[in-house]
């Protein structure tokens, strides 16, 4: 009891001196004493001004506690969960996730859930930031139609998920509904330059992945724990294109990263961004220099960087097949001047050279210097070419050009190349993804673009394929490569 | 036995023909609300249902002959004011109300009163699950995981289109519509108090419910059920919704038919 009385008159002075709470905020029973309880709420009755999905609303700049209307409206409703794919969602103001809460510690919030009279389900509100049973739910149950009211006084700081608990808690949760409420620190949050909000959530339809059509919900999925999407705030492209978050160079950043779940526990990394601060789920211990941390279903973490570099940084689950294969990713695009000495960005990918890299490239540097002088031979173009190749392609389509059965499709006399030797370029700019058929057989996977090689690489690269394995010789000049690299990418999958 | 159907037959002399009932065995019944709270099985009595749910067209003919159920005369106690809201005037469906789509919107009460007018009365939990159970060829098709998934894909439709109209197929008792349509008032909605937070596992508040209510769910597995006592759990009965409507039931102690 002493050392609670001690770290209390403590906390009390530290507050007192930043000037932001008085003294009495504090309370100054300390028999009845309640954490975070700072007396009762003053001032008029505050409408909260929640917002959509990904932004925040401002900080509430307050030095006293006072009582807070929530309105929050549930409604159920079709919306596309991928291009072309339409899903049934259960929201908490008409996004998924729904609509996020703004409070201070010690505020009196009167909480207002409203039931569409369109809902076809009676649903609820667990709050994981109110103290009392059920975080609300049981004095939320609100059949369509109806609104349910209840009071609650936020005493605990920080970020926290809300969710309906209504029965099957995991359908209702699976379906969309579910978003984060923070609740700040008295003297509030350090200022920074941009606030986002980024949910997780993992959903189960009964069609496959990009299957096109309604959807409906599969219960036995979702029970075995095998989502078809992970997704950022509900769908897939809900971050990215035109509706990426956006920042500048030497900006501040601080996400609200929330995760629904049902199932997915989510590894969260920014690729090429490392959090200077995070608050690990939504507490305040603070944690610095982390590159990926862990967002409990049902948890949250605020996370916050500094960009140094424009380029555009990739929101990922780093379980990373989620990312790539369901959907769970989100672009933070950062615009301003290039800081070569940060990042030099350009550098040859060698990543995966491994121990088929060869000693030298001696051929790629006479191959280079023999461009320059305008004097490159085709002879010199299939040994440099010989040299990247193994470097760059033959992880995947193998030393001997026979690629991998089923997975990469060979390049050894190959009908796809044979068909049109020219269409090689535009792989390699732009990738190729879906179904195409090589010598008779069917692959269907994912090429990314080889962005990394320049037009002479590219050229050499294919001038070797063409002249190797039974391909049908030729030669590929730079001037092509960059001729083709000025023109559009060509529609995704069109015509194979 | 004949006076009540001869009743019935005079009530319904104006276009409509009386409703059609299907006798229903009753018998031993694994209900997700098991009557001990913890396994037992539930005793069904033979009983008659509905084959299809009450439709606009026949709940207008009743208000028409029940003023007291029109919505502008209705007592407030005993419906809410979206009751009938939907139709074009008291006594008028209108277009946003077909004459053969399912009547919602509709009060417990005012579906009660509704049932008695046929000599019915509104099916209990137990009788409307027994039933429910069914699908085209089986009693009890409710371990098959398509009958579930069929009752879930109706909850994945959003309800912002219209209610279709009556008319699927008949289950192996020969109802209709039980699933995909609409909700349905049951007789003892109010005893299936599901704990408003679900979670309670082992420590629901008992205090907080009467008699039957305090249940435990003996298959929490079966979501789709499930989903319908939490909707009816969440109802008083004043309330209407739009995709809350009803059928009737009868005793038939010896089988016979009604």
């Amino acid at each position: 009891m002493k050392t609670h009385l001690f770290a209390f008159g403590m906390a009390a002075l530290l507050l007192g001196s930043a000037g932001l709470v008085s003294a009495d905020d504090a309370g100054t029973s300390s028999s009845n004493y309640i954490h975070g309880d700072f007396g009762p709420p003053r001032g008029d009755p505050i409408h909260a001004v929640l917002t959509s999905p990904p932004n925040v609303p401002a900080p509430t700049l307050r030095s006293y506690p006072a009582k807070v209307i929530v309105e929050l409206e549930v409604i159920e409703k079709e919306m596309p969960i991928s291009e072309g794919v339409t899903y049934t969602f259960w929201t908490f103001g008409g996004t998924v996730p729904g609509s996020f809460i703004r409070v201070r510690q010690g505020d009196t919030v009167e909480f207002h859930l409203k039931n569409s009279p369109n809902s076809k389900m009676p649903h609820n509100i667990d709050l994981h930031g109110v103290t009392g049973p059920g975080g609300g739910a049981a004095s939320s149950f609100t059949a369509p139609g109806h609104q349910s009211r209840f009071t609650f006084k936020a005493l605990n700081q920080g970020l926290y998920v809300y969710h309906c608990a209504t029965a099957p808690v995991g359908m209702h949760i699976a379906n969309g509904m579910y978003g984060l409420i923070l609740i700040e620190p008295p003297e509030g949050l350090a200022p920074v330059d941009h606030e986002y909000y980024v949910m997780q959530g993992d959903f189960y339809t009964s069609g496959k992945y990009r299957e096109k059509g309604h959807q409906p919900f599969d219960m036995e999925k979702a029970i075995d724990e095998r989502p078809t999407y992970v997704l950022f705030n509900g769908s897939e492209g809900a971050l990215t294109g035109d509706k990426a978050l956006t920042a500048k160079v030497g900006e501040t950043v601080r996400l609200f990263v929330g995760n629904g779940g049902p199932n997915l526990v989510s590894s969260f990394h920014v690729i090429g961004e490392i959090f200077d601060t995070v608050r690990p789920e939504g507490g305040t211990v603070e944690q610095h220099n982390v590159q990926t941390t862990l967002v409990p279903a049902g948890g949250a973490a605020m996370v916050e960087f500094h960009t140094e570099v424009p380029g555009s940084y990739v929101l990922v689950d780093h379980s990373i097949f989620r990312a790539f294969n369901k959907g769970a990713l989100a672009i933070l695009k950062v615009d301003g001047p290039e800081n070569k000495t940060v990042y030099s960005g350009k550098e040859v990918d060698s990543v995966y050279l491994g121990d088929r890299a060869e000693p030298n490239l001696a051929a790629v540097t006479q191959a280079t210097k023999a461009a320059a002088a305008g004097k490159l031979t085709k002879e010199e173009q299939i040994k440099a070419g010989r040299q990247l190749f193994t470097g760059t392609c033959s992880v995947c389509h193998q030393a001997n050009g026979e690629g991998l059965p089923g997975v990469f499709p060979p390049l050894a006399k190959s009908s796809f190349i044979a068909e049109d030797v020219k269409r090689p370029i535009r792989i390699l700019l732009h990738g190729l993804t879906g179904p195409v058929k090589v010598n008779g057989k069917d692959y269907n996977s994912v090429m990314p673009p080889m962005t990394q090689l320049n037009d002479d690489e590219v050229a050499n690269i294919l001038t070797f394929v063409l002249n190797s394995w039974g391909n049908p010789g030729g030669r590929i000049e730079a001037a092509e490569v960059a001729k083709a690299r000025s023109e559009p990418a060509p529609a995704p999958a069109a015509g194979h | 036995m004949r006076l009540i159907l001869a009743c019935a037959l005079l009530f319904a002399a104006g276009s409509l023909p009386a409703a059609e009932y299907a006798n229903l065995p009753g018998g031993r019944f694994a209900s997700v609300l098991p009557a001990d709270a913890k396994t037992a099985d539930t005793i069904v009595a033979p009983f008659a249902l509905r084959r299809e749910p009450v439709t606009n067209a026949q709940f207008l003919a009743f208000v028409k002959t029940h003023p007291q159920w029109q919505r502008d005369h209705v007592a407030s106690i005993f419906a809410e004011s979206r009751y009938l809201a939907h139709w074009q005037s008291a006594t008028t469906l209108g277009n946003d109300a077909l004459p053969d789509q399912p009547v919602t919107q509709v009060s417990w009460f005012a579906a009660q009163a509704f049932c008695a007018s046929e000599n019915a009365r509104l099916p209990s939990w137990n009788e409307w699950e027994f039933a429910a159970a069914a699908d085209a060829t089986r009693a009890d098709a409710r371990s098959d995981p398509a009958w579930r998934e069929r009752i879930l894909n109706w909850y994945s439709r959003p309800s912002n289109a219209a209610v279709a109209r009556i008319g699927g197929d008949p289950n192996f008792y020969g109802v209709r519509d039980l699933h995909g349509l609409v909700w349905e008032w049951v007789d003892d909605f109010n005893a299936l108090l599901v704990a408003s937070d679900s979670r309670d596992q082992n420590d629901p508040d008992r205090l907080k419910f009467c008699g039957a209510g305090a249940l435990n769910l003996r298959d929490r597995d079966n979501y789709a059920v499930l989903m319908r006592v939490a909707m009816l759990s969440a109802l008083k009965a004043a309330d209407t919704t739009v995709n809350l409507g009803f059928r009737c039931a009868r005793s038939t102690s010896s089988g016979n038919t009604p």
